[in-house]
């Protein structure tokens, strides 16, 4: 579960160039919940995502991850929670990495990386198993470096070791804007499928509308760093895409 | 022979600094530049503490730790202070030089009678033959060491922080310390060649540093251009290519002081001989677009 209490995110402070991100934001996503989130450039979503991951630091309020409260926590130990997918496909793999390797790290998401040797046939065996799903025919080449792959594969890659290690938290920033149709509907499909399957709790951004209309079971609208629409599981099923269309004009 | 042989030798002992290069250059993507004055810390602490007759073992380990606490300043000064890479290793570095002469409390300390890890085992009853042996037995047991590390789920994170910082954020890797620690290895390895080196000639000196990263770097790059050209990913591989850079380094200069170069202008001529080795794939690859 994530709660945000009051959380406001203003840059340059005092400067003549000063930027309120954020202004106030009170959101409480419930566990097992796909909120997709939508909105114009500047609306501040991507901030938002980056203060709940601990990338960026709140200006005000807290950030509560399975009631916890973690607004003092860095990044890396967020981990703990959260899994994340980034716009660029490239930022979520080390390029100069194995497929192989890159499992292993995220295998380890919440537990220290020890001194001792920690892949082994079994660990190579379950990589195997866990890219097959994929359909991609990547199950035979883990040994592959990640930055002969494409940005398509990289992704559906990344998806997958978010599931590795234990994970409540996913945190996907328009996870398809740097891939063609074909590979978006094979990402969103993919993270649907995983998000029900391991009740994961997860946020998404995305531009594509039909996509938001198609995925999640809760839709929110921001607009100017604050939430304009939010919709429920319910009344999101009633929406239509016209409807949304409409939102942006 | 002899000549070459000492080449030889003398690459295995500057073997440990380029890998502590390859680990700041190649591992981490840090131009650390540490290297000239941990090299000279390494060999200062030796000279010191072996005309004390302090154990060998210690010895090294002393050597090795100084140039740790080094490589953490740098990383420290880096990551703490935000301070771009480069000139953090060149604040420590400069600091370093005084640290040096203080340790020293002279220009130069000869080790003459002292005890000297090449005398530890006897193999061969020639001097350098021997010395060989000693260099390239350690050199093995040290490419096997560094080998373990980076295949250990430790190592894979150290690999991935210099790849790409935000999934190792992501993935609960501290990637600050993990520089911190990756500059200590690499500087811990280079005052290693310092030990080395030191006992190899027989004296430790103020200045026997200057320019030695460069010396690191050219090997290391000599090393990727055969990684390439071989099509070679295992890390062990990478590790001996290294120490096979740092030999066709070391018989470049052999080869250059051989043919009537002035002593004098050897710092001139590595120096000219990594711009070489970096720009002819340059300048092959401009030509091949034509």
């Amino acid at each position: 579960m994530i709660e945000l209490e009051n959380i406001s995110k203003v840059f340059n402070r005092g400067e003549a160039n000063e930027v309120a991100a954020l202004r106030n934001i009170n959101l409480r996503i419930e566990k097992g919940e796909f909120a997709v989130i939508v909105g114009a450039n500047g609306s501040g979503k991507t901030t938002l995502l980056n203060i709940l991951a601990g990338a960026e630091k709140a200006s005000d309020g807290h950030v509560i991850l399975g009631g916890k409260d973690v607004t003092g926590l860095a990044e890396y130990k967020r981990s703990k929670w959260i899994a994340r997918v980034f716009q660029n496909p490239y930022t979520g793999t080390a390029s100069d990495l194995s497929i192989l390797d890159n499992f292993r790290l995220a295998a380890l998401r919440t537990q220290p990386k020890k001194l001792v040797i920690g892949i082994d046939a079994g660990f190579k065996q379950r990589v195997r198993d866990m890219i097959a799903k994929l359909g991609m025919g990547l199950e035979n080449k883990i040994d592959l470096l990640m930055g002969s792959l494409s940005g398509g594969q990289r992704q559906a890659l990344t998806l997958l070791m978010s599931v590795m290690d234990t994970a409540n938290i996913l945190l996907l920033d328009e996870p398809t804007a740097a891939l063609d149709p074909k590979s978006s509907a094979l990402i969103l499909n993919l993270a649907d499928r995983l998000i029900k399957e391991f009740h994961l709790t997860a946020l998404c951004i995305t531009h594509n509308l039909k996509y938001a209309h198609q995925y999640g079971s809760r839709l929110i609208q921001f607009q100017e760093g604050g939430v304009l629409r939010d919709y429920h599981a319910n009344q999101k099923g009633a929406l239509s895409l016209q409807d949304m269309f409409g939102w942006f004009e | 022979m002899t000549f070459y042989l000492q080449a030889l030798q003398l690459s295995l002992c500057l073997g440990t600094m380029c890998m502590g290069v390859f680990i700041s250059m190649k591992i981490f993507n840090i131009p650390d530049i540490t290297t000239d004055g941990s090299y000279t810390l390494g060999a200062a602490v030796t000279a010191v503490l072996l005309s004390q007759h302090v154990p060998l073992i210690l010895v090294m380990l002393a050597s090795i730790a100084a140039g740790a606490i080094g490589g953490m300043l740098t990383g420290l000064i880096h990551t703490v202070l935000r301070i771009e890479a480069l000139l953090a290793g060149i604040l420590v570095m400069t600091g370093l030089y005084s640290i040096n002469l203080v340790i020293l409390g002279r220009s130069n300390i000869p080790l003459i009678g002292t005890s000297s890890i090449f005398n530890l085992i006897t193999v061969f009853s020639a001097e350098i033959s021997n010395n060989l042996v000693v260099g390239m037995i350690f050199i093995i047991a040290l490419v096997t060491l560094l080998t373990f590390v980076l295949r250990t789920d430790f190592g894979i994170a150290m690999r991935a922080t210099g790849s790409s910082e935000s999934m190792v954020k992501a993935l609960g890797i501290n990637n600050n310390r993990m520089k911190i620690i990756g500059l200590a290895m690499a500087n811990g390895l280079t005052a290693l060649s310092g030990f080395l080196v030191s006992q190899f000639q027989g004296f430790a000196d103020f200045n026997m540093g200057i320019g030695i990263v460069i010396v690191g770097l050219g090997s290391v790059l000599i090393a990727n251009a055969l990684k390439t050209w071989l099509n070679i990913k295992s890390i062990a591989a990478q590790l001996v290519l290294v120490i096979l850079g740092s030999l066709i380094f070391q018989l470049v200069l052999a080869l250059t002081l051989a043919s009537g170069v002035d002593p004098n202008l050897l710092k001139l001529a590595t120096a000219v001989f990594v711009l070489i080795i970096v720009a002819l794939p340059r300048v092959s690859s401009a030509l091949k677009k034509k």
